[in-house]
């Protein structure tokens, strides 16, 4: 018996390495039978909605020329959203959404990625899986795979709801999306063999976005065609050079191709070469004494890497977008309807005011992402048992959860600021009301913390679905004025009663309630928290 | 017995991770069909040898064949006649216990049905709840079901019982018996639990440091260790003390407490003989004893090796 196991003839050497990838691939969907099609709703809603929020506002074909011939010239709006290649509906919506329906798919695909391969390793669920008749490269195969799966179902919706543009602009637009997911995908396949943790995985990757979007916007304001190396340096940039609905290039597609190629090919001769649960960059150790002392210090040791992360991304972000102010107040020379959008979309007078008012107003809703998943962090220690034995010293609940608290509010504030700072370094001027502005933000920023709160306080298991609310303010935040939603939807949103900043006047009323509610929602759950049995 | 018999073979093994030497030499070899105790303390290398026996880990250097294979390059091939429980069990918090328990079973070589069912009945095990509504005793059920239901050679137990009641432990422990006695199927136990190692193990091997410090029957063991000895004589002794194996001697008069090599027994009773025997008791090494003279004996060695003449 024993004898035959090694020469078992049914299995060659391939087959081998990626024996059990049907089966992984069915568990990894059926982990994600909610995230994966919420994943793809959100982006699938982001993209169809535009057909009819831009129709409305450029109706005519003389006005959609028009708005194309002015973002051709302009700097900053290329920088923005790319170049526009097409004065149709269908190429000014592959224009104002194509590059954020890209980067949507490649948040998606990493998420999904580390998900099923480093968090696994790092869990330590892989070891019993890998016991089992499980190739090497099965895992990160049916990661891939099932990203595959979530990429395809958004390209070809996304080509099936666009075809009224124009089926083969659609094709392109879905296939160009999907292609973009997967390079991230493999992307994070290969950063996720070199770190020990999944969590530093995501945020590397999500790096690597970030400069992938930064490379596009440098070339683009150089070049109003896309033809700029920088351009094609970045698979966001291969997106738009796609050119769906304007002569679409269909070879461009064989970058992706060759791009996810490439990276698969590399992570899989890393994944093949070393320990399970082992990395390129093994983890350093740590100190043999340790000054932690206090649930607070604990928090904030636990959660440092991320609003350090977090901080340079938005300093980043604002320098960039101040960068472009000048460019955007040039944009209007006179186009009375450009300006007449620009102020609806944020500013009251002065289009700089307003080009950066819809700057900080964007980084607002972003830092809501951050603010949720920082008080999720409590959710996290608990349902994991880390907060048991935490519990178990003498540590009161409230103080356990302040910790988590001060840095999940205290680093939206940083952030916040960071990101002004930056936008009055790339502005070069009016450092005092652009800071101002972006703090602004704030007690819109704490009102979702204090729903999330809320939630992981009195609704525990349904803690997950502080998502949802800062998915929805954001939704609101950014298609709802273009689908000229009615006040009272568009109110629910906090971010909705905040005064339009900078250039706007500074109404303090609406600031100070806004922070109110957000102290009461914190001490509501926070009372629950206090109230309630513990998860075990 | 041939090689091409043992279910495991290993020697000589050597794995580092990064400056730490984590299995330094290890060898180690299982018979098939038996049931083979993994002892040492904690850091010993135990979980590092077993995960080189599963091919997560790929050795430095020695020699591991398992059932017939290499456990790195024949990974798949042999999961197919291995089931693998961790001491630590980490479940999907959205995936029920059963879809789990099924998961191993097609991921190894196919589940007995009915063995699933009268495993689930004899653990308790409510497999209908989620991974995140487990207790660890539950979760580390969870695993077991699915291993004793696979059809396998192999069992490859990692402290499988951690977190199990006395009652299930006692369930564990018949499993394992019929496992090797009805199905012919080899054990590989790594457990602290001293009593389930006494009940189930064939033979067994300590490894300490990375390396085989004992291996053998646990009879074989105890013949290694010292025996207790208190006599009341009728004479006082001679040349107790100049007998080989002989530690510890304490005579006051007519009373003789001594300790003695288990081997070297015979030589120290006929002496005593000699002097005449009033009572005599002999108190052979209890397992615990046994254990943490090998586990302890790192701090003895040194002290011994550094006091040796050179």
């Amino acid at each position: 018996m024993t004898a035959t196991v090694a020469a078992d003839a049914r299995l060659t050497p391939r087959s081998r390495q990626l024996a059990g990838t049907v089966t992984l691939l069915r568990l990894a969907l059926r982990r994600d039978r909610v995230m994966i099609p919420v994943w793809v709703a959100v982006i699938l809603m982001m993209v169809l909605s535009m057909p009819g929020s831009l129709g409305s506002v450029y109706g005519t074909a003389a006005e959609r020329a028009d708005i194309a011939r002015s973002i051709a010239t302009n700097t900053s709006m290329r920088a923005l959203y790319g170049p526009v290649f097409s004065d149709s509906l269908g190429g000014l919506v592959a224009w104002r959404i194509g590059v954020y329906a890209g980067v949507l798919a490649a948040v998606m695909s990493v998420l999904v990625v580390v998900r099923h391969t480093r968090d696994e390793e790092e869990s330590g669920r892989q070891e019993l899986v890998s016991s089992a008749m499980v190739g090497r490269r099965a895992p990160l195969t049916a990661a891939l795979l099932a990203a595959l799966v979530a990429n395809a179902a958004v390209g070809l919706l996304i080509a099936g709801g666009l075809a009224s543009q124009g089926g083969g602009g659609a094709l392109a637009l879905g296939l160009a999306t999907a292609g973009t997911g997967m390079v991230f995908a493999t992307m994070a396949a290969i950063v996720a063999q070199f770190t020990e943790s999944a969590r530093l995985a995501k945020g590397l990757t999500s790096a690597l976005l970030g400069l992938a979007f930064v490379l596009r916007a440098a070339g683009d304001s150089g070049r109003a065609d896309g033809s700029s190396a920088l351009t094609w340096l970045s698979p966001l940039g291969w997106l738009e050079n796609t050119r769906a609905f304007a002569d679409e290039r269909w070879w461009v597609l064989l970058l992706f191709v060759a791009g996810a190629g490439a990276q698969g090919v590399a992570a899989y001769a890393l994944a093949g070469r070393r320990d399970l649960g082992m990395s390129f960059l093994p983890s350093r150790p740590g100190p043999a004494h340790g000054r932690l002392g206090t649930a607070g210090a604990l928090a904030w040791r636990l959660q440092r890497g991320t609003v350090l992360g977090w901080s340079l991304g938005f300093l980043v972000a604002g320098i960039a977008f101040g960068g472009m102010t000048q460019g955007a107040a040039d944009l209007v020379g006179g186009n009375a309807k450009t300006l007449d959008i620009i102020e609806r979309m944020g500013g009251r007078s002065g289009i700089a005011d307003a080009f950066l008012a819809t700057m900080a107003g964007m980084l607002g809703m972003v830092a809501a992402l951050y603010v949720v998943s920082s008080v999720l962090r409590l959710s996290g220690e608990e349902t994991s048992q880390r907060a048991e034995p935490v519990l178990a010293g003498a540590v009161g609940r409230l103080r356990w959860a302040g910790g988590h608290l001060v840095v999940a509010f205290g680093g939206a504030a940083l952030i916040m600021t960071l990101g002004g700072l930056g936008l009055g370094i790339g502005y070069g001027k009016d450092f005092g009301p652009v800071l101002g502005a972006c703090l602004s933000r704030l007690p819109a920023i704490w009102v979702i913390g204090g729903l999330a709160v809320l939630l992981f306080g009195v609704f525990p298991r349904a803690a997950v679905a502080a998502w949802a609310v800062a998915g929805a303010a954001l939704l609101l935040g950014w298609i709802g004025p273009a689908l000229e939603l009615p006040q009272p939807v568009m109110n629910l949103s906090p971010y909705s009663h905040l005064p339009k900043l900078p250039g706007g006047e500074t109404t303090w009323p609406p600031l100070l309630i806004l922070t109110a509610v957000a102290v009461a929602l914190v001490a509501a759950g926070l009372a629950g928290l206090r109230r309630r049995d513990l998860s075990s | 017995m041939t090689k091409a018999d043992r279910a495991i073979d290993v020697s000589a093994l050597h794995k580092s991770f990064g400056r730490t030497h984590a299995l330094d030499g290890l060898d180690l070899a299982v018979e098939t069909g038996e049931v083979h105790g993994f002892l040492g303390p904690n850091g010993a290398g135990k979980s590092t040898a077993i995960r080189v026996l599963l091919g997560l880990l790929r050795a430095d250097s020695g020699a591991v064949r398992l059932l017939g294979g290499d456990p790195w390059a024949d990974a798949v091939a042999l999961h197919r006649h291995i089931a693998y429980v961790p001491g630590d069990v980490t479940l999907w918090r959205n995936l029920s216990g059963g879809e789990v328990i099924d998961l191993y079973g097609r991921l190894r070589g196919g589940l007995d049905r009915a063995r699933r069912a009268d495993l689930i009945e004899r653990f308790e095990l409510d497999p209908t709840k989620k991974g995140r509504t487990y207790s660890k005793g539950n979760r580390q059920k969870v695993a077991l079901v699915a291993a004793f239901a696979s059809d396998v050679d192999l069992l490859i137990l990692d402290e499988p019982t951690s977190g199990l009641d006395p009652l299930m432990e006692e369930v564990f422990q018949e499993y394992v018996k019929e496992a090797a006695r009805e199905r012919g199927q080899t054990v590989l136990l790594s457990s602290h639990i001293l009593s389930e190692v006494e009940s189930l193990c064939d033979r067994v091997s300590i490894i300490r440091k990375g390396r085989t410090v004992e291996t053998g029957t646990l009879s074989e063991l105890r013949h290694l260790t010292r025996t207790s000895v208190t006599a009341e004589l009728a004479a006082p002794p001679n040349g107790l003390a100049h007998l080989p194996g002989v530690h510890d001697l304490d005579v006051q008069g007519l009373r003789v407490k001594l300790q003695v090599d288990s081997d070297k027994l015979d030589a120290v009773l006929r002496s005593l003989a000699e002097s005449g025997v009033r009572s005599l008791a002999s108190t052979p090494p209890t397992l615990e004893e046994l254990f943490l003279r090998h586990y302890q004996d790192d701090a003895a060695h040194r002290t011994a090796e550094g006091a040796m003449p050179r």
